[in-house]
């Protein structure tokens, strides 16, 4: 590649070429686990992660946990391989079934298409947390109540979904309730159950208990 | 009483916290990930095998067919489906090789230097050519199994018929999609295996991995890991999986986990049998069947695997819920290169199913008359005798289901509002705002042979028993799986009502080969009403021993259990609890086994197929409200109203719970699911292309349990896990016939093929 060339290039995406393979290290003897590199783009300091692994830090249910990842390593990924919390499940593996769906900034996200490096400075909620103490959420009860699962495998992520529902709309109507399941699949079709449930859920929230 | 009761269900606190481990949930030290190399050809031969010189092979270990001890195959019916090929390839995705490596990043890469060459032949890939015969793949026809079934002077019938209707039905694969895809971790020992996963039947793996690896009884281990979904998916194919890691385990002499992701678990694993069904029926004009001849042909893949089985039950099962006196039923399943069917819920039912309720539309159709009074006339009861000559001597709520779900879904008032509405849209043809979206309500009729077909529970004699624990709880120890139906839940009940405790004393062994009987495989809507009745009569021998060391102590001849204390009159004895901890420390142990006996009233006659298939039916009706998009052709299903007899709901929500997802899944099977195929490659292998339904799919629904208590079953329970399936097909196609004019004879009834049909009655209209 020409100087002129590069240059180019430089001045239309703001980042070389010479300067991208330098900043991902593509070289012999890299070590294993490196830190994220900065680059100047248009005048801003960028940071640039891999391909290597990269140590990142993730709030997860309130607490800061640092893991070393490739920059390609899903949040459900990261969570399920290296961090050993496996209530999310990997189902579909393409954004399409909910399994993986954990809150991460209050938004309820399918972990199996988000970035573990894109969740980092954000809070990762997980079905995990949900637990007050030695007691179930109400969210948590209100499925046991209406059995809102059978084989349980949707379930972890679909409560997640109803939770993040819940918190943006605390009192849904019933056809609400219906669009807002349409994320998550469930094969044993307990769909019927967890309607059920999440309106059990809004009816106590409606109550004035705080469910957090 | 617990029996009866909505308890709360025995797994729901794990499944809801995410403290249940799954097999992918878990990672054991020292363990490797394995893989799958399948094949990319349909039918052929293998040239050669190639594995690039520049990749690192030290970190990767290979097994193949040379590596098994045993002989190569899958222990089932026929021993004729290889663990690995070892030169001919039959169907796309069969397995030829095994790698395993530490990572799953490195294992990956593996795979990407491995090439196969291929000799490619001809393949067999239809029904269609399959009978033809143009390529023989299996025997001498391609014909895996036949049968037939009759009874009476079919041309007799026929010659007394005043209307002969004839129908040809076609019913597709269908994905059973478990949410959790398989998994298998394989652990070895010296001269010993371990294996732990997701599946329905232990003791087939067991059998299985003994017979690849030369092990005896003991040296096998099967351990069942919370498992998230089945549906027939995890009965048989598990076998395989367990046998591929354990070969891998075997090799490495390191712990290896397989998983199958959703598109490999889609490509390769069991489908519902896809099938062609033709139907021939002599009836008077008052709409009484005089004769039926019907055809079924199942299309079986490439192995035989299960498939004889399905075709007996659809065999058996094809003349559906009526009584005739004249019938002759032919029943082929026939070899295609396509992946093997297998096992789903349902098993050769739901394909039948759809054809003869159809078929009874057609004959009301054509007779001008109302398929409900049409059904009325038919319709088998307590005393009739089935197609296999079978006398229903009990349990028969056939005309329970039907009328109340009739009546919940006010189907007659409706039926006749819709059809008033579009003959009325018929004369104002301007109209188009009015005819735009179209509603019909349809009704379908079904049974299920409840357990294994014919001599299959005599022939098994499941076991379960109940041991005393050191705190004197009693534990239930059984092979039956949960795979989310509820097995652990409904078993408690059925102990803790037997002993008068509460359920929550009752505690149930995992499913480990080491640890529990063979109760025979998780299937065939048997868990209840088979091995329940077995654990009852072990519990009812745990408490007559109880019984009698509670008398002898306390020198009380007339000792009862009640509420979980031995009394005399209404003098309390002791506890429960105190008492089995005495005798357990007095004898060492306090454990009872039962056996699986069949009634005695049940006879089958396995060389003439005849006789009682099954020792109790349970019987469903179900109505289906639709509204169909003249514009997009798309079907809605408003709302659905189902009644079954299931003998006794153990637990009534969790009942109402399997009718509720049985019933989802034949709405997927009637409008949304199909495999597309190229080549023997399924192109859809996706949760994004293959569609299931979502929770804006599930119409309302309304379930009514009847309860017409069969005597041989616990607490008067039948089996309800596969009979709801058999319903929505049919009652939708039927609810669609009625609103658009439009007789689906295949399903999925998709806006493409629903156009197709309702331009086909426009252009007959107009000739």
């Amino acid at each position: 590649m020409s100087d002129e060339k590069n240059k180019s290039d430089q001045q239309k995406s703001g980042v070389s070429r010479r300067s991208f393979l330098k900043a991902s290290g593509i070289s012999l003897g890299v070590p294993l686990v490196v830190g994220h590199r900065v680059i100047n783009v248009n005048g801003q300091e960028v940071k640039l992660y891999g391909p290597t692994k990269t140590s990142i830090t993730l709030t997860i249910n309130g607490a800061k946990q640092t893991v070393e990842v490739e920059p390609r390593v899903t949040l459900l990924e990261a969570l399920r391989h290296e961090l050993d919390i496996t209530g999310a499940k990997r189902v579909c593996d393409r954004a399409t079934c909910g399994a993986c769906t954990m809150i991460v900034g209050g938004k309820a996200v399918y972990s199996c298409t988000v970035l573990a490096i894109e969740a980092q400075g954000k809070p990762i909620t997980t079905v995990e947390s949900l637990m007050q103490g030695e007691k179930l959420h109400p969210l948590q009860q209100a499925f046991v109540d209406n059995d809102g699962q059978q084989c349980g495998y949707c379930t972890p992520g679909f409560v997640m979904a109803c939770k993040a529902f819940l918190d943006k709309n605390p009192s849904p109507t019933p056809e609400e309730v219906q669009k807002g399941l349409g994320g998550n699949l469930c094969r044993c079709g307990t769909y019927m159950g967890v309607r059920a449930a999440v309106l059990q859920a809004a009816t106590m929230h409606k109550g004035g208990k705080n469910h957090g | 009483m617990a029996v009866g009761k909505n308890i709360l269900r025995k797994d729901g606190y794990e499944k809801l916290t995410g403290a249940a481990r799954y097999v992918d949930d878990v990672t054991l030290e020292g363990m490797l990930y394995g893989k799958t190399i399948r094949s990319r050809i349909a039918r052929g031969r293998i040239k050669s095998i190639a594995y690039d010189a520049a990749f690192d092979w030290s970190q990767i270990v290979i097994a193949d067919y040379r590596d098994i001890p045993g002989k190569n195959y899958v222990a089932l019916i026929e021993d004729d489906q290889p663990l690995l090929a070892e030169n001919e390839i039959r169907h796309y995705a069969e397995p030829i090789l095994l790698i395993a490596a530490a990572n799953k990043d490195l294992l990956e890469a593996a795979a990407h230097h491995i090439h196969i060459e291929y000799e490619q032949w001809s393949p067999v890939l239809s029904i269609e050519d399959a009978l033809a015969c143009r390529e023989i793949i299996y025997g001498t026809d391609n014909i895996f199994k036949r049968f037939l079934i009759g009874r009476g002077d079919v041309e007799e019938g026929f010659a007394q018929a005043e209307r002969i209707i004839e129908g040809e039905y076609r019913v597709p694969h269908q994905e059973q999609l478990y949410i959790e895809p398989q998994g298998m971790i394989a652990i070895p020992g010296n001269e010993a295996m371990t294996l732990m996963g997701s599946m329905q039947c232990p003791y087939y793996i067991h059998k299985a991995i003994k017979q690849l690896f030369h092990l005896n009884d003991e040296q096998v281990v099967v351990i069942q890991m919370t498992t998230g979904g089945g549906f027939g998916g995890k009965e048989e194919y598990p076998s395989v999986i367990a046998a591929h890691a354990a070969l891998l385990a075997h090799k490495a002499q390191r712990p290896v986990k397989l998983i199958y992701d959703r598109a490999e678990d889609i490509a390769a694993t069991p489908k519902r049998h896809p099938g062609v069904i033709r139907h021939r029926t002599g009836v008077r004009r008052d709409g009484r069947m005089v004769a039926s001849e019907i055809d079924l042909v199942f299309d079986g893949g490439a192995y035989v695997t299960l498939t004889p089985v399905v075709l007996s039950r659809g065999v058996i099962h094809a003349l559906g819920p009526y009584a005739c006196d004249n019938v002759r039923i032919q029943a082929r399943a026939i070899a295609t290169n396509t992946p093997p069917n297998g096992a789903f819920r349902g098993f050769g039912a739901p394909q039948v199913a759809f054809a003869y309720e159809m078929q009874m539309e057609k004959i009301a159709a054509e007779l001008g008359m109302d398929s409900l009074e049409l059904r009325r006339i038919n319709m088998l009861r307590e005393g009739d005798t089935t197609a296999t000559g079978q006398t229903l001597i009990w349990s028969v709520g056939s005309e329970e289901v039907l009328n109340e779900a009739v009546e919940r879904a006010n189907y007659q008032a409706q039926r006749l509002a819709f059809s008033q509405s579009h003959s009325s849209i018929q004369t104002s043809t301007t109209n188009h705002v009015e005819a735009h979206k179209r509603r019909g309500i349809g009704l379908s009729f079904f049974l299920h042979g409840a357990g294994f077909t014919g001599s299959g529970e005599a022939k098994m004699k499941a076991q379960a028993g109940i041991e005393i624990m050191a705190n004197g709880h009693p534990r239930v120890l059984s092979g039956s799986t949960e795979i989310g139906q509820g097995t652990r839940t409904i078993f408690s009940q059925i102990v803790a009502e037997e002993l008068s405790l509460d359920f929550s004393a009752v505690e149930i062994e995992e499913p480990d080969t080491s640890r529990v009987p063979d109760s025979g495989p998780t299937v065939a809507s048997r868990t209840c009403m088979v091995v329940g009745r077995v654990v009852q009569m072990a519990a009812r021998e745990v408490k007559a021993k109880l019984l009698h060391f509670v008398a002898e102590r306390f020198a009380a001849p007339e000792v009862e259990l009640r509420e979980g204390k031995f009394m005399v009159a209404e003098k309390a004895l002791a506890d429960f609890q105190e008492m089995a901890c005495e005798y357990v420390n007095l004898f060492g142990e306090l454990r009872c086994f039962a056996h699986y006996a069949s009634p005695p009233e049940i006879e089958w006659n396995e060389e003439t197929y005849s006789g009682d298939a099954y020792p109790v039916y349970s019987w469903g009706a179900e109505v289906a409200e639709v509204e169909v998009d003249m514009d997009t052709y798309e079907v809605t299903v408003v709302r659905l109203t189902t009644a079954q007899d299931i003998g006794r709901a153990i637990h009534p929500l969790l009942a109402a719970g399997q009718i509720e997802g049985g019933t989802l899944q034949a709405v997927g099977y009637g409008l949304l699911e199909e495999l597309v195929w190229d080549q023997g490659r399924i192109i859809n292998n996706r949760l994004t292309n293959y569609i299931i339904p979502t929770a804006l799919d599930a119409p309302d629904m309304e379930t009514i349990i009847v309860e017409k208590a069969y005597p041989h079953g616990p607490f008067g329970a039948k089996g309800v896990g596969e009979l709801p399936i058999n319903g929505a097909a049919p009652a939708i196609a039927a609810a669609v016939f009625q609103a658009t004019g439009a007789f689906l004879s295949e399903i999925p009834i998709t806006p493409e093929r629903l156009q197709a049909a309702i331009e086909k009655v426009t252009t007959d209209e107009h000739r």
